[in-house]
């Protein structure tokens, strides 16, 4: 039981006066962790919410994801926001050097990319309601829309993140809270990254071809 | 794009009038003077005694995990009180309202309550139940004792630790104005579709039922977060993961439960919110909606919920039962096991809440056998809890008593669930009060466990121990309440009586339907009992007062610190080496040895930015009810200021310095010889040094470890 892996209680450390405890870093890094982990599950649980509203019946009398939905067009969208990804990524590797001009191009980049992304998005719903595509069409249009937007409502605090993240760097230069943010930051634009791969695959693609 | 709603919307106030302000109802209108009253005469009596600076500085604004744990507490006893006054409510009318003599008052055709009224306090007893009561107090709990047992200085995260008491507490408050402005949800606690809709509930109580669930789910969310985190990096140093305390192990199992499921819940009234704002099809009954995805939305995160209440439950007794056993916790490694195990089925099981939907023998088998297989870790449970109370020196304190009602609550509450499982039975009793019997003795489980820890940490928060007999008595009254409402109950359901029933129409019910009003009646002398063991307690205080270790044959780290808990928890960070450290220690006899040399300690600020944006959600939450849109947006951006503000200013914590912390060891320490009539071994210098780097410091480029010192875990 608990005595057998136990030292010898005359000899045994019983206080550890110079205990530093953990690294902020790393323990801010992991609890951002678990808070991405509980935002998959929120896109997860909008995937199946879409899956279930997918069958023929779902749309109703209106039109389906085949007649709406423009895989090239949105092709655009997902290059402009991997390229978005790569630029924050650039712009971290820029930290590893303490360059923070580097940073600041990485994140500028990804922040214009990002809003070419919105923009190009923003567009595509006031197309999709022009040709009477709204949530009000049918179950099916409003999983898709929801879905999509849920998304690209992420998109949209992640591009006010980055506004703030610039300005904090560029007023107090890489310090434990600024650079631990910038690592967060990364975990969430990477994580919207993964997330548009299986929006693109399963609601722009396979709704396509459906 | 927003949908046109029916009755009057101005710009301004939205849907808010005069005339939803219910004054003419006989029942709430009473109800309101007698708040007005209550809340005059405390805020009269704060400002007479001018406590507001003291509230201001020790309360609302600290980051203290055992002050947020006691106001969690606090909050989960206040709305426990409520959800009983609820459910005194429902007794009352179904034993009034029985049969068609029965006669009728304030409007309503039989009993006191419409409909309409009834269904609505139904709903807030069950939404108020599971996730007001029993979710706070137990957070509540997880945050006092989680970071005492692995031997940290406080959570994780301290700041995010009061944002999430603060959300849960404007839920808290979202629902209780939900009583004087406009109506409360009359869906049923879990809400179905498409009743909720806004072409069927077109009034703001199912905008209050979603927002108040969309809040608590953040804040739980939040504090899982922070457990989880707590768990894996706080650790003190030699708290290998199978030293950790048994309750630390419930709470990491809850707690990813927790993580895990409630963005389930949030996205199921979130796409219930876009049906009744935007106008969207997720749960209509036309245009392509579908009604089931609702259900299954909502049970996917409804049934870990279940777990998630009560495997911090088991993890309280898995405390008690040791401690006044006076062995180790038997089969530490399968409680662990066990406890894990129940969370991963519990993603399994969530269709056993509607077999009735009609998804064939092959989906209802399965999720029948997964049903079934929660018996087997929870089986462990029970033989490990027997196991170590056999043979051992057991000490029938109230604490103890109320684990082992826990016990025989969760066979009785376990095994009528095994037969739920079967679907040919629950198709029988599907909806009845027998379900109703069977899901509150296994909630009654987790109230039992939670008295039991009241009792058995009560000291070790406040310093002295609460009155035995007064618990007691508390525990016999309570006990006799519960066989009396729920052993008719059982009956009726085998009967036929249906859940959620304004009006019962069979008259030979009667006697079991009396029987559960005494009962209610008994509960009522037991909230009475709490009340006295209160008063009793709190005036005997110095003669109940107690040292470290208040029971004398405790377990883990949490004993290890003085009675009440300092605010820095351990002067020194304890090295652990044994599994139940206290005891081990004891057994060794030098469970007294003190540090005998102190260093700088590095603690958080208190921040009033949490309280503020808890403020500001209720905001939100209260002005997308009535959709007052620009004060959601008004309120929205505020909270998003707030938070880049504060991350702005960052929080560089303060120092105290070792000739500080040793002063303070110091006369903790002639307290507790005042207590214990000898004082612990003591001797060492203060060194001053050492404080841990923190923010606002320059860190090395990344790659290289950061000064502050690596993960030692």
């Amino acid at each position: 039981m608990s005595a057998h892996d136990s030292p010898d209680p005359s000899k045994a450390v019983l206080w550890d006066t110079h205990y530093h405890g953990h690294d902020v870093i790393s323990t801010r890094s992991f609890g951002y962790f678990l808070y991405l982990l509980s935002d998959g599950m929120l896109f997860a649980t909008l995937f199946a919410a879409y899956g279930v509203l997918s069958y023929s019946h779902s749309y109703f009398n209106g039109q389906t994801p085949a007649d709406f939905v423009h895989p090239w067009y949105t092709f655009t969208q997902t290059v402009a926001l991997f390229l978005s990804v790569l630029a924050y990524g650039m712009g971290m590797s820029a930290v590893k050097k303490g360059n923070k001009a580097g940073l600041m191009n990485g994140l500028i980049a990804a922040f214009v990319l990002g809003v070419i992304f919105l923009g190009l998005d923003i567009h595509d719903m006031m197309d999709l309601a022009a040709h009477g595509v709204t949530v009000q069409t049918s179950g099916g249009a409003s999983a898709f829309i929801v879905l999509t937007q849920v998304h690209a409502a992420h998109i949209f605090f992640g591009l006010l993140w980055i506004l703030v993240m610039m300005a904090q760097v560029a007023a107090k230069g890489f310090t434990t809270d600024t650079v631990g943010r910038l690592l967060s930051l990364r975990m969430f634009w990477h994580l919207q990254a993964i997330i548009w791969v299986f929006v693109f695959v399963f609601v722009y693609l396979w709704g396509y071809m459906s | 794009m927003l949908v046109q709603v029916p009755g009057g919307w101005n710009p301004l106030l939205g849907r808010l009038a005069i005339d939803q302000i219910p004054y003419t109802n006989p029942i709430l209108a009473p109800l309101f003077v007698a708040v007005v009253i209550g809340a005059v005469i405390i805020l009269g009596l704060i400002t007479y005694y001018h406590k507001w600076g003291y509230l201001w500085k020790e309360w609302l604004t600290t980051v203290d995990h055992k002050k947020l744990g006691v106001m969690y507490i606090i909050l989960g006893l206040v709305m426990l009180f409520r959800g009983f006054i609820d459910g005194l409510m429902i007794r009352t009318q179904q034993v009034w309202a029985n049969g068609p003599q029965s006669s009728g008052v304030f409007g309503a055709v039989h009993g006191y309550l419409t409909p309409f009224h009834f269904g609505q306090v139904y709903s807030a007893h069950g939404l108020i139940m599971i996730l007001l009561a029993a979710t706070p107090l137990l957070v509540g709990f997880m945050n006092i004792i989680v970071p005492l047992q692995v031997g940290a200085r406080d959570m994780a995260y301290p700041y995010l630790n009061a944002l999430g008491l603060w959300i849960t507490a404007a839920a808290v408050a979202l629902i209780m104005i939900s009583l004087f402005v406009g109506d409360f949800a009359h869906n049923g606690w879990f809400g179905y579709a498409p009743i909720f809709e806004l072409q069927y509930s077109p009034g703001v109580g199912v905008d209050y039922w979603i927002w108040t669930l969309e809040l608590t789910a953040l804040g739980t969310t939040l504090g899982g977060i922070n457990l989880i985190a707590t768990i894996v990096k706080m650790r003190a140093p030699g708290m290998t993961w199978f030293r950790l305390p048994i309750f630390t192990w419930a709470s990491l199992s809850a707690n990813i439960i927790a993580l895990t499921s409630f963005p389930a819940l949030q996205v199921a009234l979130f796409l219930v919110a876009c049906d009744r704002y935007l106008g969207s099809h997720f749960f209509t009954a036309g245009f392509g909606g579908n009604l089931m995805l609702y259900t299954n939305l909502f049970w996917i995160w409804g049934h870990p919920e279940v777990y998630f209440v009560i495997l911090p439950a088991f993890g309280m007794m898995s405390e008690i039962f040791p401690a006044f056993s006076e062995k180790p916790l038997f089969g530490y490694i399968t409680m662990v096991a066990a406890s894990f195990a129940i969370a991963g089925v519990s993603w399994l099981v969530w269709l056993h809440h509607f077999f009735t939907m009609g998804a064939g023998p092959d989906v209802n088998s399965f999720f029948s056998v997964a049903t079934m297989l929660v018996g087997i870790p929870t089986g462990v449970k029970v033989f490990n809890w027997a196991f170590t109370m056999y043979r051992g020196r057991i000490t029938y304190t109230a604490a103890m008593l109320w684990a082992i009602g826990a016990l025989f609550l969760l066979l009785v509450g376990g095994l009528t669930g095994m037969m739920l499982a079967i679907p040919a039975i629950n198709y029988m009793v599907h909806n009845s009060v027998f379900v109703i019997a069977h899901f509150h003795s296994m909630l009654l489980v987790i109230v039992y466990a939670i008295f039991g820890s009241v009792l058995f940490w009560f000291p070790k928060v406040f310093g002295f121990k609460l009155d035995e007999f007064w618990a007691k008595t508390m525990f016999w009254l309570f006990s006799a309440g519960s066989v009396l409402v729920f052993v008719p109950m059982y009956m009726l359901g085998f009967m036929g009586q249906t859940r959620r029933l304004d009006y019962v129409f069979n008259t030979a019910w009667h006697p079991y339907l009396v029987t559960e009003e005494i009962g209610i009646a008994v509960y009522c002398l037991s909230v009475a009992a709490f009340f006295v063991l209160l008063y009793v307690s709190i005036r005997d205080r110095v003669k109940n007062r107690v040292g470290q270790d208040a029971w004398g044959t405790s377990r883990s780290l949490e004993w290890l610190t003085h009675s009440p808990v300092p605010f820095y928890n351990f002067a020194v960070t304890p090295h652990v080496n044994a599994r139940d450290e206290l005891a081990w220690r004891r057994h060794n006899g030098i469970n007294e040895a003190q540090p005998t040399q102190y260093v700088d300690i590095h603690m958080p600020n208190n921040t009033g930015v949490a309280i503020y944006i808890g403020a500001l959600t209720f905001v939100l939450g209260f002005a997308l009810t009535w959709r007052v849109w620009w004060l959601c947006l008004l309120s929205l951006v505020a909270i998003i200021v707030l938070m880049i503000v504060r991350s702005w200013r960052g929080d560089p914590g303060y120092i105290i310095t070792a000739a500080e912390l040793e002063k303070m060891e110091r006369e903790a320490m002639q307290r507790q010889q005042q207590v214990e009539g000898h004082l612990p071994h003591h001797g060492g210098q203060a060194v001053p040094g050492g404080a841990m780097a923190y923010e606002g410091q320059k860190v090395s480029p990344l790659g290289t470890p950061p000064s502050s010192g690596g993960d030692h875990h």
